[in-house]
């Protein structure tokens, strides 16, 4: 781990034990925003990692990324703080410049468009995006589209849409927001960028996310076992108990090196494959992880009481979240398939 | 809290110029093999073909010059692992030596024995194999019974080691011996020798495989002698060095690449274009292979930087191991096509050869029971 790294993984984890109570997490689901949070996180310049210090951010690599995004998933924190780093990092590849304040992306699901359209002498967007993350809460939206056969990146005011209250299963906000002639705040082509940019990086952040939200699980269920005691010992000593937690660990394991590896091929500008991988991998691995962790903790896992719903219920919507498994699954099939059996292992070898 | 930790791994570009070599290499010597013949891999025997890997300096290639090997890193070799591997290269005659019997005699052979027996290893001559499991001592390793007592000049043996694997074609055996018993310390009082499986005392009978092929044996020892010079290590110093051995035997990359044989015909066999379902099985195959590819590297990335990742290590196998012998059941479930030994579609055979060596996966070089065992003592659970 390079020093900046180090520095960061230091900084989160100390702020998010701290400040992401069990109390400021029961009011994030019961609707409140939690803005002091926020303030914090965003005053240890952990919202802009990818952003250059120039332009007011960390001046970092999605590798440094990842130990942020890993870490709020670790912790549950109910931020868009994910969606914020890529929608900084989207401005950024156009040459934008990066408001403060969190941001979102749109559209996230598969056959929504949000429109750029030259209208009354400026650039404006129409359509209707669901399910955007965060969509109430974001002071700005950031959007990709297609203009003269180039991708587009345009920040547009959250404001500006008409927006319909919903959650995900973890009570994070997932809103309708809907666009008639918004006003485009900014907008430039960004060279290179993939049209499905918001899809792609919005999987490579879930990942991160679930790749944390993994570990947590992996420490509460291992903990638990150890404390608690049935049949005159403690359970993490039946071997059922420990046959489970090491299938676990593996799921872990696994989830952290398929989502670091995306970040990784994300600093070399060509993250497809490895995302796919990644948001293929590591949805997988929440499901199973999820139901052991419950299995380990039996009943008080399944109280809202117990603090490990917070992390697993994340993690069964997040896997299903900017596709699920077997979306990504079919997509990353169709490409191998086209380049054939033989280009396979060069191919696996060379990333 | 979790006691392991893996880091990206990254190929230094002396690894990657290495690889075109040794594909260049393997194309060439592997260009008639079916993808039957690749599936086998390290069922393949095959002295030839390991002498031109000793030849080319890919047997032993991290140990030192003086001992025959060529001071390549730990990421070099992992580079010709998984290129062996990944082609099917029939690797058995020399795989155990360089895994496993070889870095073992480094750490603790003696000098003699290095010098006698690891150049010849690294030329990719000398075959060994593994005497560790009993008739009544299976995962329970400790509990072995084949008794070496002190004779002159050497210590007699006598007992039996089973599922030899090659032991009938192998020039040597590694075996664990008990010299000294006491029921109630069990780990005390074992030791490695190296054994002749040629010598007087020592029978070697065959063990026919459920597929009908030899590669198991049950090794008789009757007043076998083995000399002094042929111990390895510390009398009583067996089970530590034993543990070490197996560590060698699970931080490769060939516990997750053995199926990778039928994932090619797959492929293969659902086109340029599949269909939704067939390309969502052969996506998911792919989304665990690459990331099996990752944690293996990260272990390699690991030994190179001289860290001792045992815990990473069966964590990968246990992962691995899963994944490869779920692939023959995946292949059934998408494509019911039968299953064949040695007629049929190169899909079938392959198919045919990994439904009925699947089961060994998680068996061999410790069960899928005791290496979860260890990841749970890694968790401290235990
Ligand atoms: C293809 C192949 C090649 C092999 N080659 C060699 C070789 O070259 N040299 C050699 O020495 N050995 C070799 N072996 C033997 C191998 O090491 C043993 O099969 C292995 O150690 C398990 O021992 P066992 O087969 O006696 O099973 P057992 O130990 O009897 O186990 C049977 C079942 O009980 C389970 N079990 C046992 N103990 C426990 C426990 N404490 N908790 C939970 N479950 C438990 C096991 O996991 C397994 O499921 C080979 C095996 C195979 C399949």
């Amino acid at each position: 781990m390079n020093e900046l790294r180090a520095i960061l993984s230091d900084v989160v984890t100390r702020l998010f034990t701290e400040r992401v109570t069990r109390e400021l997490s029961e009011a994030a689901e019961q609707g409140e925003w939690p803005g002091a949070l926020w303030q914090a996180v965003e005053e240890n310049g952990l919202t802009l990692p990818l952003v250059p210090e120039a332009k007011g951010g960390a001046g970092g690599t999605w590798g440094d990324a990842y130990v942020v995004v890993s870490a709020a998933g670790r912790h549950a924190v109910p931020l868009p703080l994910p969606e914020t780093i890529v929608a900084s990092w989207l401005l950024v590849a156009a040459g934008l410049d990066v408001p403060l304040g969190p941001l979102t992306v749109a559209p996230v699901q598969r056959d929504e468009r949000l429109k750029l359209v030259r209208r009354d002498g400026g650039l404006r967007l129409d359509g209707t995006a669901a399910r955007v993350p965060w969509g109430r809460a974001a002071k700005h939206v950031v959007v990709v589209d297609e203009t003269d056969g180039r991708a587009t990146v345009a920040l547009v005011a959250a404001g500006g849409a008409r927006v319909t209250r919903d959650t995900n299963l973890a009570r994070e906000p997932r809103d309708t927001l809907a666009f008639v002639g918004a006003p485009v705040l900014a907008a430039a082509p960004a060279a290179g960028l993939p049209h499905d940019a918001v899809r792609l990086h919005g999987a490579l952040v879930r990942a991160a996310q679930m790749a944390g939200g993994l570990e947590a699980i992996l420490a509460l269920a291992t903990r638990y076992a150890t404390e608690r005691r049935q049949f005159g010992k403690p359970i993490g000593q039946f071997q059922a108990i420990q046959q489970g937690l090491a299938v676990l660990a593996g799921h872990a394991a696994a989830a952290g090196m398929a989502a670091a590896n995306a970040f990784r091929a994300a600093d070399r500008r060509d993250p497809w494959f490895e995302t796919a991988v990644a948001k293929a991998r590591v949805g997988e691995a929440a499901g199973i992880g999820a139901s052991i962790a419950h299995q380990v903790h039996g009943a008080i896992g399944f109280t809202y009481e117990h603090q490990l719903q917070f992390v697993t219920r994340r993690l069964w919507s997040w896997r299903a979240e900017f596709g699920g498994e077997s979306e990504w699954a079919t997509l990353l099939g169709r490409s191998v398939a086209e380049r054939g059996a033989e280009t396979l292992w060069p191919f696996l070898a060379a990333r | 809290m979790p006691t392991f930790h893996f880091e990206l791994g990254e190929l230094p570009p002396a690894a990657e110029a290495l690889r075109a070599e040794v594909r260049e290499f393997l194309r060439a010597e592997l260009h008639e093999h079916t993808p039957a013949q690749r599936a086998r891999s390290w069922g393949g025997f095959d002295r030839e073909f390991s002498r031109k890997m000793g030849a080319r300096g890919w047997i032993g290639m991290t140990w030192p010059t003086r001992y025959g090997g060529r001071e390549r890193s730990a990421l070099e070799r992992y580079v010709v692992l998984e290129e062996t591997l990944a082609a099917g290269a029939p690797v058995s005659a020399h795989w155990v030596a360089d895994r496993q019997s070889g870095p073992l005699l480094l750490r603790f052979g003696t000098e003699a024995q290095r010098q006698r027996f690891l150049p010849a290893i690294a030329r990719g001559e000398l075959a060994f194999a593994i005497g560790m499991s009993e008739p009544d001592s299976g995962s329970d390793l400790a509990s072995i019974r084949t008794r070496a007592e002190r004779v002159a000049g050497g210590y007699r043996v006598n007992g039996t080691k089973v599922w030899t694997s090659n032991a009938h074609i192998s020039d040597y055996m590694i075996a664990l011996f008990r010299t000294q018993h006491d029921a109630a310390k069990k780990h005390e009082g074992l030791t490695q020798f190296l054994v002749d499986p040629k010598s007087p005392g020592i029978t070697i009978n065959p063990i026919i495989d459920l597929r009908g092929a030899h590669h198991f044996n049950m090794v008789v020892f009757e007043d076998a002698f083995v000399p002094e010079a042929m111990r390895v290590g510390e009398e009583g110093a067996g089970w530590k060095q034993v543990t070490t051995e197996l560590a060698f035997e699970r931080s490769g990359p060939e516990r997750y690449l053995s199926s990778l044989a039928l994932i090619l015909e797959l492929i293969r066999e659902v086109g340029k274009v599949p269909g939704e379902r067939a390309a969502a099985v052969v996506g998911r195959l792919v989304a665990h292979l690459a990331t099996l590819r990752q944690m293996s590297l990260s272990v390699a990335g690991m030994l190179e930087a001289g860290q001792n990742p045992n815990l990473e290590a069966a964590v990968v196998k246990d992962v691995g191991t899963t994944f490869e012998q779920e692939v023959p059941e995946i292949v059934h479930a998408l494509l019911g096509v039968e299953p064949t030994n040695d007629t049929g579609t190169h899909l079938q055979q392959v198919l045919g050869y990994l439904t009925q060596s699947a089961p060994s996966f998680s068996l061999r070089g410790g069960t899928r029971e005791i290496l979860r065992g260890i990841i749970a003592r890694g968790l401290g659970l235990r």
